[in-house]
């Protein structure tokens, strides 16, 4: 599934990054310790947080992660925007909690048989 | 030049943590009884207390430095110093606007006060002062510098509320005067791991919450006084000052 499938599907925001939203999809990690994401996120995961600083695109790029979706109608700092402009990796937004996000998320991906 | 031996990282009976015990006048005694020459005031996300312990700190050869230990939006624990009273009741402000409104239940983190010379309650802090405020580390960092103050990220070796434990790594553009580490590692255990910040200056402190805490880690300052702009260049390496820690 690509980024920009999720987007339609679950009626996501996209703040930044648009270049990123043909990347496929391969799971999901929720976390909003930056070292757990580091240490445990996998290769194209969608990350999914409440953190909205620059250093999330940090990890994000590193980490090679397919986009990041913020909870709860967090916005996106200034410069996590600019960073996820320059890296190509789109910051995403929805109103629901994590909880509540991570169990539609999951669902979708577990139907198109990703996870 | 001169050594002094100094303590940054000191908690008050204003942190929820702090023990009741840590009274202004109980801290500079200890602090002296060390031979500490230096102590950092450092509440979290409140600087209150601060001139109560410089007052308490006038009979005894003791440089109190006032300052906060900052909870960032990111959970990590920075400490900030300021030189003078405006510069601190500056930073106060900008602490009381960015800290969420979320009261503190003393009986599930403890008593938030601001006592005076002997004890009596001044003030009680009514907001939780554990809770993150909603600034960045480099957005305070950058208050910081605009009020000359000193900025240094807290117990950086820690796995969990320093920079380290919560983003992986020191952000590369963050400005800082130090780094702290706790006094439950060496800086050759720690540099071994995280090379990329040799270089940097490091400082080491007791983070006391209990009386018998204080000067259980410290630094060696070497200056020619004990002030705030000597602090501030041995920190720097400048001008023949610096420090070293002490374990």
């Amino acid at each position: 599934m690509k980024v920009s499938e999720l987007v339609e599907k679950l009626g996501l925001v996209v703040y930044s990054g648009k270049q990123g939203l043909e990347e496929e999809i391969s799971g999901g990690y929720v976390s909003d310790l930056l070292s757990d994401v580091m240490g445990h996120a996998q290769e194209s995961h969608v990350w999914v947080t409440l953190q909205t600083h620059k250093n999330v695109m940090a990890i994000a790029s590193l980490k090679d992660l397919s986009a990041v979706v913020l909870i709860s109608n967090n916005k996106p700092d200034d410069d996590m925007l600019a960073q996820s402009q320059d890296d190509g990796v789109p910051v995403l937004g929805t109103n629901l909690p994590a909880f509540e996000f991570a169990g539609k998320l999951y669902n979708l991906l577990h139907e198109d048989g990703i996870v | 030049m001169e050594l002094f031996k100094a303590d940054l990282h000191t908690h008050t009976v204003l942190s929820p943590c702090g023990d009741l015990e840590m009274s202004p006048r109980n801290i500079v005694a200890r602090a002296s009884d060390k031979g500490l020459h230096i102590l950092g005031i450092t509440d979290h996300n409140s600087t209150r207390q601060c001139q109560v312990l410089q007052e308490a700190a006038k009979p005894y050869n003791l440089l109190v430095l006032t300052g906060a230990e900052v909870t960032s939006k990111e959970e990590a624990h920075c400490l900030a110093f300021f030189e003078t009273h405006e510069q601190l009741a500056e930073f106060q402000l900008y602490l009381d606007e960015h800290l969420p409104n979320i009261p503190n239940d003393p009986d599930k983190f403890g008593y938030q006060v601001v006592v005076n010379l002997e004890d009596d309650i001044l003030y009680q802090e009514e907001r939780l002062l554990i809770s993150a405020i909603d600034q960045n580390v480099n957005q305070i960092s950058q208050k910081v510098r605009e009020l000359n103050g000193l900025f240094i990220p807290a117990h950086v070796n820690r796995g969990r509320n320093s920079l380290i434990g919560q983003l992986g790594f020191v952000p590369f553009d963050l400005s800082f005067d130090a780094l702290e580490l706790s006094k439950h590692i060496t800086y050759e255990q720690f540099i071994k791991k995280q090379s990329y910040l040799e270089g940097n200056t490091f400082i080491q402190s007791s983070d006391a919450h209990f009386i018998e805490d204080i000067g259980t880690a410290y630094t060696h300052f070497y200056m020619e006084e004990a002030s705030f702009e000597e602090i501030r260049l041995a920190l720097h390496n400048k001008q023949g000052r610096k420090v070293a820690l002490a374990s």
